[in-house]
């Protein structure tokens, strides 16, 4: 469909950012070479463009990471709760001075427009760092016994989706409860958490509060096996998930794991059709739709079926694809070729077994990993695209009658992250929230973030919660009725 | 029994008791092992108690899709409604209390007395958790004030069907201790009796029965622990197994087997059971759901609601 606006190109400056060709591993207030001295490079996905070289951790850098973790948490946990708060403070403070830079370079590193990173990733990410640092001297005040300790050393893996954000998760927290932290990012954007060193330099944190390691998958596992690691942290596949959870079997280790959903966005007859399309598409197609609890599956009722597809299809139309740092972009690059891989065969699983396909007319750039919003249609629960989870700009269009109907496809997954409700009746939303089997429900409304909420899912999308009060349980230790153990 | 002899004397014979048979407590109703096996249950010091159920694979697999059957209503009755009903569970334990006394005494090698004070400290456990039904909502859930035109709440609900492996040393106390905390925020439970000593448990089945908890809420399997455990961890209709009655080594391997479908788990840990509890045991087998709404406030552009 020809646009009536022709929009001029409004790119961000990327020269805000300085990337060195080369970064170290962040043990002990240093950046180290690693000790096998295995490098990676990380690539925009939007260009194909090297943009730095990094160390890549072994086990011997994981371990010197711990032990350094291990030595700080001795003076760290010993802080009055009020010093460690003015520490968060801080960081939150020099990530909001610095919240251009970041952006930029998050942009660079994995893909998402910048109109998220600016306006959505990096808020949240200063936001979190706010919201725990007021918790460091009131945590006899959160219900989790009379004198909350921390557990030690928290080893955290952090997924490519949303790399500075799930650091904030994860960081804030552990540090406001006196842990101290080895994290991972993931291999394919590991810039941000870099650029975090700096900023826990900048903010004087002590050596060995935050140790960060890059690396692949055998980097993570090296971290939740290492014996001397007390709380493990994860964000990502359920597959993953399961394997740490065997992982820390019979160990003392405490773990939250966050992992995939395969979320049900439900409208009603009665919504607002308009604000139901805009929450749909927020829903998948927001960061590409590689977003755990993404509204994949779309449960329409079907007698509004027609009118519903026809204006989010209109909509989808307008939805501009294309450079990331374009401060008009909507749909960004996918974060690396093998994600672009799994999305493509997915999608063409889900063709072979008789989903309807549909894309909007939609100009795919040469270079980088990209692909175009895609609706399904004709989907029943059986199909692939209805089950698994595609982690991509993919939604799968299903139908109901009534309430109890849409209930029962819902919660008709192995996953239980998130759901939406769209009506305009209260007592609908209410009854309906109140039977899905879903950690996050968000009616007349979808994909909203906030760090005093606890986010987090049920069945197979993982245990623990992350943001707001629930989210200091993960980093202390079990309460006795006296208040210590 | 008197009978009256050819001399006119009276003599007092011995009245021969009547021996129950314990039976396993499946779906509110009390079948004997599928597998048709018992084993022999002894007191402390080795003399012959009872002849129990030893239940099977099956039994374990029937045990679950009875919890899972009760698991909608109970999760969904009223927390004032499932306070009434563990109330009501207190008052018939209390009606038995002697009869617990002697199966304590028998399985604890406690005197008389120290056996009353454990089903006394049990019954008042019991009644601790019933009052607690219509409160954890409030100690842990909460309204969030969020950055934004929207009003969200966290409300705790149970995760679902519950596997209990039983302390084996606390027979009574202690099987209390791990039970009540999992029904009585509305999960349902599957619980593996003290193999050693699992006669309190198999009679706290005939309390449940008659207490008007719905049938399938609790269900009582005996055995051997880890012959029946093994299957429940696997189970992927489980959603949680709390570890309390397992050693090191079985503890390991079910932690393993129940990562499968990520059942949430509590693992075994040292406990003083006659110490005040905490709200772990609950906490531990609730989901946090964070319900989000528009509040249409007014925002910057003043063109809200």
């Amino acid at each position: 469909m020809a646009s009536v606006f022709e929009y001029a190109p409004a790119p961000e400056s990327r020269s805000i950012v300085d990337i060195a060709p080369s970064y170290g591993l962040f043990i002990d207030g240093e950046f180290v070479e690693a000790a096998e001295g295995k490098v990676f490079k990380t690539v925009s996905p939007s260009t194909e463009e090297v943009l730095a070289e990094i160390a890549q951790a072994g086990e011997a850098d994981v371990d010197r990471a711990v032990k350094a973790a291990r030595k700080a948490f001795e003076k760290w946990s010993a802080l009055p709760g009020s010093e460690r708060a003015k520490y968060l403070f801080r960081i939150a403070r020099i990530i909001q001075e610095r919240a251009r830079e970041l952006a930029v370079l998050e942009t660079l590193d994995n893909g998402k427009p910048i109109k998220e990173t600016r306006d959505a990733d990096l808020p949240l990410v200063a936001a979190h760092f706010f919201y725990y640092a007021g918790w460091a001297d009131k945590l006899e005040h959160a219900g989790f016994g009379r004198n909350p300790k921390p557990l030690g050393v928290a080893g955290q893996v952090i997924p490519w989706n949303f790399p500075l954000l799930m650091l904030a998760w994860k960081i804030a927290p552990a540090l406001a409860t006196g842990n101290t932290v080895v994290l991972k990012p993931a291999e394919t954007t590991p810039l941000s958490a870099l650029f975090f060193a700096d900023i826990c330099r900048q903010a004087g944190l002590p050596k060995g509060v935050v140790n960060i390691l890059p690396g692949y998958g055998d980097t993570g596992a090296a971290i939740v096996a290492h014996p001397d690691v007390d709380k493990v942290a994860f964000t990502g596949s359920t597959a993953v998930g399961k394997e740490i959870a065997r992982t820390v079997a019979g160990t003392r280790k405490k773990v939250t794991l966050e992992l995939g959903g395969k979320g049900a966005n439900i409208v009603f007859d009665d919504a607002p059709i308009d604000q139901a399309v805009e929450g749909i598409v927020n829903g998948i197609f927001f960061n590409q739709g590689q977003v755990c609890c993404a509204g994949s599956r779309l449960l329409v009722q079907e007698s509004i079926q027609e009118e519903l597809l026809e204006s989010l299809k209109r909509r989808l139309s307008t939805l501009r694809l294309g450079d990331p740092l374009d401060k008009n972009t909507d749909i960004g690059a996918i974060n690396s070729e093998e994600q672009l891989t799994r999305i493509t065969s997915l999608v063409e699983q889900g063709e072979a077994e008789g989903a309807e396909r549909w894309s909007p007319a939609c100009e795919i750039p040469t270079a980088g990993y990209w692909f175009a919003p895609t609706l399904f249609t004709n989907v029943t629960q059986a199909h692939t695209v209805a089950r698994d989870e595609i982690f991509g700009p993919v939604l799968s269009v299903l139908t109901f009658r009534t309430p109890d109907e849409a209930v029962a496809k819902a919660n008709n997954t192995a996953y239980g992250l998130s759901a939406g409700i769209w009506t305009e009746k209260g007592s609908r939303i209410l009854a309906v929230a109140n039977k899905l089997r879903a950690g996050v429900v968000w009616s007349n409304t979808f994909n909203k973030f906030d760090p005093t909420s606890p986010f987090g899912g049920y069945k197979e999308s993982g245990f623990g919660r992350e943001g707001g009060r629930h989210g200091l349980e993960a980093y202390l230790a079990p309460s006795s009725p006296e208040g210590e153990r | 029994m008197s009978t009256v002899d050819k001399n006119g004397k009276t003599e007092r014979a011995e009245r021969l008791s009547v021996f129950k048979t314990y039976k396993l407590y499946v779906g509110g109703k009390f079948p004997r092992s599928e597998s048709g096996r018992v084993y022999e249950v002894a007191d402390s010091k080795g003399n012959w108690l009872a002849n129990v159920p030893l239940s099977s694979r099956k039994d374990a697999r029937d045990a679950v899709v009875a919890a899972r059957k009760a698991f909608g209503s109970w999760s969904g009755a009223t927390a004032y409604n499932r306070g009434q009903i563990l109330y009501r569970i207190a008052e018939m334990l209390e009606g038995r209390r002697e009869q617990y006394v002697r199966e304590v005494a028998d399985a604890e090698g406690l005197s008389k007395s120290k056996a009353a004070a454990v089903v006394d400290a049990t019954i008042d456990r019991w009644v601790w958790y019933a009052g607690w039904t219509d409160k954890i909502a409030q100690v842990v859930g909460g309204g969030n004030p969020v950055a934004g035109p929207y009003f969200n709440l966290s409300s705790p609900e149970p995760t679902g069907v519950v596997a209990v492996l039983a302390p084996q040393e606390s027979s009574f106390l202690g099987l209390v201790s791990v039970l009540a905390p999992v029904i009585a925020t509305g999960n349902t439970a599957i619980v593996v009796a003290s193999e050693r000593s699992p006669l309190p448990a198999l009679s706290l089945g005939e309390v449940l029965a008659t207490s008007d908890l719905p049938g399938g809420v609790v269900n009582v399997l005996s055995g051997r622990t880890a012959e029946i455990t093994t299957p429940l961890a696997a189970h992927q209709d489980v959603n949680a197994i709390d570890l309390a009655g397992a050693d090191d080594v079985l503890a390991k391997e079910l932690e393993i087997a129940a990562a499968d479908n990520l059942k949430r788990v509590l693992r075994p840990q040292p406990v003083d059971y006659s110490a005040a509890p905490g709200i772990d045991r609950m906490t531990a087998f609730l989901e946090t759901k964070t319900v989000w709404h528009p509040t249409g406030s007014l925002g910057a552009s003043g063109s809200s609601y």
